[in-house]
């Protein structure tokens, strides 16, 4: 008797791995997806290159800015810069000085007058443009004008620029773990990132292949051959083996893309590699020269730092979840799409019922991610990591951040598996019922009928 | 006799709607069973039942006397009435993956489907993808695919429609070949006419409900009016039929001839005999047309459903 259940057993499974490799062939041969797989790469490299590019463009595009300073005062303050540049005029009336700052095309005028209280002054400075300037534009000059102002205010205290930078403590609150271990500022900001980044994929996986497995079922349901199928499989393992192919063919396509992206990585840094150090080099100068940076040595220690401490995540435990999770949320979603699949007779019909389906999914990446970085342990980003329709994309954010109680990833995975039985049940249900039905507009109502036949 | 299935009071139900009412059928080994009925009567239902594609609320299946198993699919070869295949995948290539769903090696399904391209003369379709064939050739390709694992039970749905009098004539061959060959089938169809002449046993279903099966001869036996249909060559018409109509109990019959013969159905009482009929019409004419009139299919069920209306 148990030689006959599992020789019934094999039968079945090898009833699967058929339907399997054929939803994964079937899939993998499209032209869309082929094409999908190899341009879709060179389009993000064209995307990313053609950023980097256009970054250049607009960061090469120095502004002139003319520069009648008629106090004298910040002169020494307005040297010209990485991006901008100044023109000081001397021993010119103010319209002069704007006249020609016309002719000779500057992008801006600043007009400083002469002899005023420091608090009048800072109402009467005047910087004209001919078209709107950018705010990085006008906050460069804000903060130079501001430095001065202030350096002036502080003579009229009578402290002296030495005693105030005594005086100037930079002050930066440092934040450890209970468990000792010194945190480093933004580093959750960076784990959260991590950890959103899987979150996102998991999101993406669903959306894009979810909707490949409903329209594979409503290609099966409208071409009529799934009847003869489902008279030798059950409508169960024919659900599941989509399900299972068409993700695989997924993976497949996330390998490729990975291996492609690596490629292009190395390449792109063959290419660009000396570029961009000198870039970064340049860059060092600019920031000496206006003495905004603190010694350079010490935020390479930092970004050691930093590399340590993403290098404490317990990646092998994350990875672990991301797998768990991925595949149960990815089951769970992939099941409904399945069931909408069969419930329609073409791929119109499926927006009343595909909206409640992304729905948890955006609230997740947005209001659970918002809530992680806000509060990773706050009442949203808890219970959104419980809740199963959410919990796959919310909780592997909040993991990499530490101290996400066990039992809290105990009960989100055990509601997950519960819930993954419940859909994928009501699914079934569903599915079984909608492949055999044709040329009727479906309701909820309906659908809600089927789960009694 | 050996009955390969039989289906013991199938009673299903789409939540309020009774699809199938108690419904028993016992199809013979190697018959050819039709399975009659007007459209919603039930009989997909039914079909879909035996094939184990849905589950019955109440009653159960035998198939060679055992009770319905999962691996019984395997020995049915199933034609819905919706055909289809899939649109973008070669011919042969789908041919061997639902033969192999349907538990035949690969080696096995490259063989047998060998042996029907051949047969069907289709071979060089092997490598064509189904948008490429004509209606009536997917058709084929369907009819291979059904019958592809040698299966014991064939049951088709609406079996002839889509296909031209040529194919069609060509795959009824085929169907009857595979009868001799030992496989039992089921046709299922509303248009009774047209499998009548194929089946031996019937089964009527209208509204969920079996109304009268059996052998198609026993049941054209029961239902049998004792009419015959007769034209008489005669010189006066009018007057002979007078004299007919004061023996035997007439209507007007609607047939052709070649001659400007009287045209009757000729309603015999249980005391006379076909034979007294043909003398009495012999020694007042020609006879150039004398035929029982066999009740077809189509006149049982329209009897047999307005009697029940009557109860």
């Amino acid at each position: 008797m148990t030689f006959l259940c599992n020789q019934l057993v094999v039968e079945e499974m090898s009833k699967l791995k058929l339907i399997i490799v054929r939803e994964f062939l079937a899939k993998v041969r499209n032209r869309a997806f082929v094409v999908m797989t190899f341009v879709s790469p060179l389009i993000f490299a064209g995307m990313v290159s053609l950023i980097i590019y256009l970054t250049s463009v607009n960061g090469e595009d120095k502004k002139l800015i003319t520069v009648l300073d008629q106090s004298g005062l910040f002169l020494p303050e307005l040297e010209k810069s990485q991006s901008i540049s100044f023109l000081h005029f001397r021993k010119l009336s103010f319209t002069q000085a704007k006249d020609s700052s016309l002719q000779i095309g500057a992008s801006g005028f600043l007009f400083i007058p002469d002899g005023m209280e420091i608090d009048r002054l800072n109402e009467e400075i005047q910087f004209y443009s001919s078209n709107s300037p950018s705010v990085s534009t006008l906050s460069n000059i804000e903060q130079r004008i501001e430095r001065k102002l202030r350096e002036l205010r502080l003579a009229n205290y009578g402290i002296s620029k030495e005693a105030l930078s005594k005086i100037d403590t930079d002050f930066e609150l440092n934040t450890s773990s209970f468990t000792g271990s010194q945190n480093l500022k933004g580093i959750n900001e960076i784990k959260a990132f991590i950890g959103s980044a899987f979150g996102y994929l998991i999101m993406m996986f669903i959306i894009i292949y979810g909707s490949f497995v409903m329209r594979s079922v409503i290609e099966e349901k409208t071409s009529r051959i799934v009847e003869v199928i489902i008279s030798s499989v059950k409508p169960f393992q024919l659900m599941m083996g989509k399900i299972i192919g068409t993700s695989l063919a997924g993976v497949f396509q996330f390998l490729i893309w990975i291996v492609l992206g690596g490629i292009v990585l190395i390449a792109l840094t063959f290419w660009l590699g000396i570029d961009l150090q000198q870039l970064a080099s340049t860059n060092a100068v600019a920031n000496d020269s206006i003495e905004m940076m603190n010694a350079n040595s010490g935020d390479l220690s930092k970004v050691n730092l930093y590399f340590n401490e993403i290098l404490t995540i317990p990646w092998v435990g994350l990875l672990l979840l991301f797998i768990v999770y991925f595949v149960l949320g990815y089951l769970i979603y992939s099941s409904i799409y399945a069931a909408i699949g069969s419930a329609v007779d073409n791929e119109t019909d499926t927006q009343q019922f595909i909206y409640p389906v992304i729905v948890p999914l955006i609230l997740a990446v947005y209001v659970g991610g918002f809530s992680v970085f806000d509060n990773p342990d706050g009442p949203i980003a808890v219970s959104f990591s419980l809740f199963p329709l959410t919990s796959p994309i919310v909780m592997l954010m909040r993991f990499p951040l530490g101290g996400v109680p066990w039992w809290q990833i105990v009960v989100s995975i055990l509601l997950l598996i519960l819930t993954f039985i419940f859909i994928v049940w009501l699914a079934a249900k569903i599915y079984r019922t909608g492949i055999l039905m044709h040329g009727k507009k479906i309701s909820y109502k309906e659908l809600y009928k089927w789960l009694k036949y | 006799m050996d009955h390969l299935l039989v289906a013991n009071n199938i009673t299903k139900k789409y939540a309020d709607y009774v699809a199938l009412n108690k419904v028993s059928i016992s199809v013979p080994t190697g018959s050819i069973f039709g399975l009659l009925g007007p459209n919603g009567a039930g009989k997909t239902s039914l079909i879909r039942i035996i094939n184990q594609i849905i589950l019955p609320d109440e009653g159960y299946l035998t198939m060679n006397g055992e009770p319905s198993k999962p691996d019984h699919v395997k020995q049915i070869g199933y034609l819905p009435e919706e055909r289809g295949l899939y649109k973008n995948m070669k011919v042969g290539e789908q041919a061997i993956y639902l033969a192999r769903l349907k538990g035949l090696s690969k080696v096995e399904a490259k063989e047998q489907l060998n042996y029907w391209f051949d047969r069907l003369n289709i071979n060089h379709w092997w490598n064509k993808k189904l948008t490429e064939l004509s209606k009536g050739m997917a058709q084929k390709v369907q009819f291979v695919v059904t019958v592809l694992h040698n299966p014991k039970l064939l049951i088709f749905d609406e079996p002839f429609s889509g296909f031209d009098p040529i194919n069609a004539n060509q795959i009824k061959d085929e169907i009857l070949q595979l009868r001799e060959d030992g496989a039992t089938v089921i046709f299922s169809t509303h248009r009774m006419e047209s499998v009548e002449e194929l089946c031996d046993h019937i089964a009527l279903i209208d509204k969920a409900e079996k109304i009268v099966d059996g052998k198609l001869i026993d049941i054209k036996r029961e239902y049998r009016s004792n009419t015959f249909e007769v034209a008489l060559e005669a010189a006066e018409n009018m007057q002979l039929l007078k004299q007919i109509q004061q023996e035997f109990r007439t209507s007007p019959a609607h047939f052709k001839t070649i001659g400007n013969e009287l045209k009757l159905n000729v309603h015999l009482n249980s005391d006379q005999k076909a034979n007294e009929l043909i003398s009495y019409l012999a020694s007042k004419g020609t006879v150039t047309h004398f035929v029982e009139k066999v009740p077809s299919v189509n006149d049982i069920f329209v009897q047999s459903v307005s009697s029940r209306g009557d109860e």
